[in-house]
């Protein structure tokens, strides 16, 4: 545990941040992910599997989308400099990604009070249009940072820029990767969310489809990273750590695919969250020491050092009550998820499976 | 329109629609817990048909709250990033609690809304007192922040930058308990009245409907104990405003000279141009009385202050007067109800004070939003009382107008929904002779 005491406050806060980033992604980004199949319901057992999903993302809904406003107060609390310059020459894709988030998130609660099925069918569309769009935003802001074009432009001052920091190759091409990614957790997740064998046929189909085009994007990112987001791309492959992590994410990646063709679904969520969960860590590790590149780092336009080690003490002391809270709304409504996939492993399956993991 | 103006309303509707959701989130989730214990007290069962109505209720306010909020939280810096520079690790810790009771508020609603089934009768109880007692929390952790901005505290200025950053002595600011105190009873009495208002209008079609007789005494006594008490808050409140910002009383009293023994001023329209406040009715030596509870006390006016550092005092002075009215038409009602309780031990029912509470229910949301125009357009032109000025804090991105009209469409296209939503739950709230078949298959 040397290295608690070796990182300074500042590069804690960034940590507690990333965390927050993938855990954002792990949780809140299925639900996007949701929305993206819920749009594309289709077939017999569309109306089902809009069921399934309204039904599994209903009680953990607005705990999953929460991980959003701690990244952004620890931020501006933590680097008030790189929040301003984000938010000053990202303008016009936050602003669009807020007004997704506004939209689905109203429109997901409307339509469990909205008693017409008329009107639930609007609403249905008013949630998974924008879980469709507010990814590749998201996706695209976080590209944009890791260019650099946002730094430099908050450096050169005038009027800020509206669309050229992030309207380019690879700031859209992180924002396809982040939709592709949130559907794949999703369509992953959701296979354990069904007892019916039908609708989880459908979403291991799903979860395999979106396993293989994720691969795609996947080298599609890391190529364009090597002309537009040097610094990332240097990080991930030179660095003594980098081709390790690429390596223990594909084979992530591996294990999710064989998992879901032998439905051992349980594993096969284990390791698409690692599997995600690795991409964020390694994207941002190969961003440090710079929170918005290329200027502004742990120091340059932190917060006094002071401000971060309160803002540790909170999140420790936040911790305690959070923690066992989340834990046990997962466990009362998320529970069945890991009992029922053992059962119905054992029913479905055939062969020496089940054993090896019981 | 300049980028400051378009921002400056933005922002005004933005916290505007924000702040009536927060404030139904705060009351809400403890009118529906008492309903709960209630229930678990008693056992009747109509009781717990109505914490699930109320919950379906707070179900759809929580979620439009926590959106915009979220809007909010990205719009510190998408309009202010000036403000948010300097405030950032000053103000920070406030927010990141705040963080805390919202995060943890939204995952007991979910075991709350999701649970009723699922978790034992107590415990499910308990989720709901703690989603009351989170969202209490984190109202009183944002009011620190809108504290700060009026008295700030915790940092010196050098330079124009903050040096010796202490955000614990930011968090408690001077102005701190009294916006807490006062903003969170005016949630309560608000919520309160403005859900007695919907049960008292149901009541009059339908007299001995047990279901809203029961929600109408809930709604009175969490609402009528605020609405009573707010008073006193208030006059707390004028005090600190008259200690820590002269010049924002002055503006809220359409008072422009300095004098001894300042009337308190009911109505009138301030006149910037002569210096007057005519069509007021004046209460000698109320004001003085009011800040400094001294008939003898000076209360400095406006021409004490700079022109370029005074507030726009027609807007504040009418605010104040409006809030102030709605404010003592509902410890009006209350009392009324109060009494009637007091005389015949039983929640008054008569078709007068029916009417009354249905007049009063729309006063508190009124009330809240035109104290927040006192206290947000009273520190104008600063941004952080006497730090920084509104100028400086607006972002340099061109085209903010666009930003404005899509949030305009878009919130008023959700303040539209969420009116439609909620009258509908109202229109098939259980009438008396439904209700006991509603309850027996609630048994179920």
């Amino acid at each position: 545990m040397g290295f608690l005491t070796t990182i300074s406050p500042a590069e804690g806060v960034a940590a507690v941040m990333l965390l927050a980033l993938i855990a954002y992604a792990l949780l809140g980004g299925a639900d996007y992910g949701a929305g993206v199949w819920d749009l594309m319901a289709r077939g017999p057992r569309a109306q089902a599997q809009r069921d399934l999903i309204a039904h599994a993302i209903g009680p953990v809904w607005e705990a999953n989308h929460v991980w959003l406003i701690i990244i952004i107060v620890l931020l501006f609390t933590g680097f008030p400099a790189a929040f301003t310059a984000v938010m000053t020459t990202l303008h016009v894709p936050l602003s669009l990604l807020l007004i997704g988030i506004v939209l689905r998130g109203s429109a997901f609660t409307f339509r469990s009070y909205d008693a017409t099925e008329l009107a639930r069918r609007r609403w249905n569309r008013v949630f998974s249009i924008p879980s469709v769009v507010t990814p590749v935003l998201l996706g695209a802001v976080i590209g944009a940072i890791a260019t650099g074009e946002p730094g430099r432009a908050a450096e050169a001052g005038g009027a800020a820029p509206l669309f050229a920091t992030w309207l380019r190759p690879f700031p859209l091409a992180v924002g396809l990767f982040a939709l592709n990614l949130f559907a794949y957790l999703a369509a992953v997740y959701l296979t354990l969310e069904t007892d019916d064998p039908a609708l989880q046929e459908d979403f291991r189909f799903k979860a395999l489809v979106s396993a293989v085009t994720l691969g795609a994007v996947a080298w599609l990112v890391y190529f364009l990273a090597g002309i537009e987001a040097p610094l990332v791309h240097e990080g991930l492959s030179r660095s003594s750590w980098g081709a390790s992590l690429r390596y223990a994410t594909g084979a992530m990646a591996i294990t999710a695919i064989a998992a879901l063709w032998l439905r051992w679904y349980s594993v096969a969520r284990l390791a698409a969250m690692f599997q995600a969960a690795m991409i964020l860590w390694g994207a941002g590790t190969a961003q440090f020491p710079y929170l918005v590149p290329p200027h502004f780092d742990m120091v340059r336009g932190a917060a006094p050092r002071l401000v971060h080690q309160l803002l540790l003490i909170a999140l420790g002391c936040g911790s305690v009550v959070l923690i066992p809270s989340l834990i046990y709304l997962f466990r009362v409504f998320k529970g069945h998820t890991f009992r029922a996939d053992l059962a119905v492993a054992s029913a479905a399956e055939e062969g020496p499976v089940n054993s090896s993991r019981a | 329109m300049t980028n400051l103006l378009a921002a400056r309303l933005q922002m005004a509707m933005s916290l505007g629609f924000h702040i009536i959701f927060a404030a139904i989130g705060i009351a809400l989730p403890l009118m529906m817990c008492i309903a709960e214990a209630c229930w678990l007290r008693t056992g009747h069962p109509v009781y717990r048909v109505l914490a699930r109505r109320w919950a379906k209720g707070a179900a759809i306010l929580f979620a439009v709250g926590a959106v915009s909020g979220t809007v909010l939280s990205f719009e510190l810096g998408l309009l202010w990033p000036g403000f948010m520079k300097f405030a950032g690790p000053i103000i920070g810790l406030g927010f990141g609690l705040e963080g805390f009771a919202f995060f943890t508020e939204a995952i007991f609603l979910g075991l709350y809304l999701y649970g009723w089934e699922r978790l034992p009768a107590r415990a499910h109880w308990l989720a709901g007192a703690i989603v009351a007692a989170s969202g209490a929390l984190s109202g009183v952790l944002v009011l620190s922040v809108n504290a700060w901005m009026n008295t700030p505290a915790g940092f010196r200025l050098v330079n124009g930058r903050a040096v010796e950053i202490d955000p614990l002595a930011a968090l408690v600011s001077p102005a701190m308990l009294a916006e807490a105190l006062h903003m969170s009873l005016a949630a309560y009495a608000a919520t309160g009245l403005l859900v007695a208002g919907v049960h008292a209008v149901l009541l009059m079609k339908d007299r001995e409907n047990p279901f809203h007789r029961k929600a109408l005494g809930i709604a009175l006594t969490v609402g009528g104990l605020a609405s009573i008490l707010q008073p006193m808050s208030g006059h707390y409140a004028a005090h600190v405003v008259a200690e820590t910002q002269p010049v924002k009383l002055a503006a809220m009293e359409g008072q422009f000279q300095t004098e001894r023994r300042a009337p308190l001023r009911i109505g009138g329209l301030p006149d910037p141009g002569t210096g007057t406040t005519p069509y007021a009715l004046e209460i000698p030596a109320g004001l003085s009385i009011l800040a400094y509870n001294d008939p003898n006390a000076e209360v400095k006016g406006l021409e004490a202050f700079p022109s370029d550092v005074r507030p726009p005092v027609r807007v504040v002075h009418l605010s104040f007067q409006v809030m102030v009215a709605c404010g003592m038409a509902m410890a009006g009602v209350s009392l009324w109800a109060g009494l009637s309780w007091w005389r015949s031990r039983s929640v008054p029912t008569a078709r007068a004070f029916l009417w009354a509470v249905a007049l009063a229910s729309p006063l508190g949301m009124i009330a809240i939003e035109a104290g927040w125009t006192v206290t947000e357009v009273g520190r104008q032109p600063w941004i952080i009382h006497d730090v920084m000025r509104t100028t400086d804090a607006v972002t340099s991105v061109p085209g903010l107008g666009i930003s404005l009209a899509v949030y305009t469409v878009l919130y008023a296209g959700l303040g539209w929904i969420v009116v439609m939503l909620l009258l509908h739950q109202f229109r098939s709230s259980p009438r008396a002779d439904e209700l006991a078949a509603a309850l027996t298959e609630d048994s179920h």
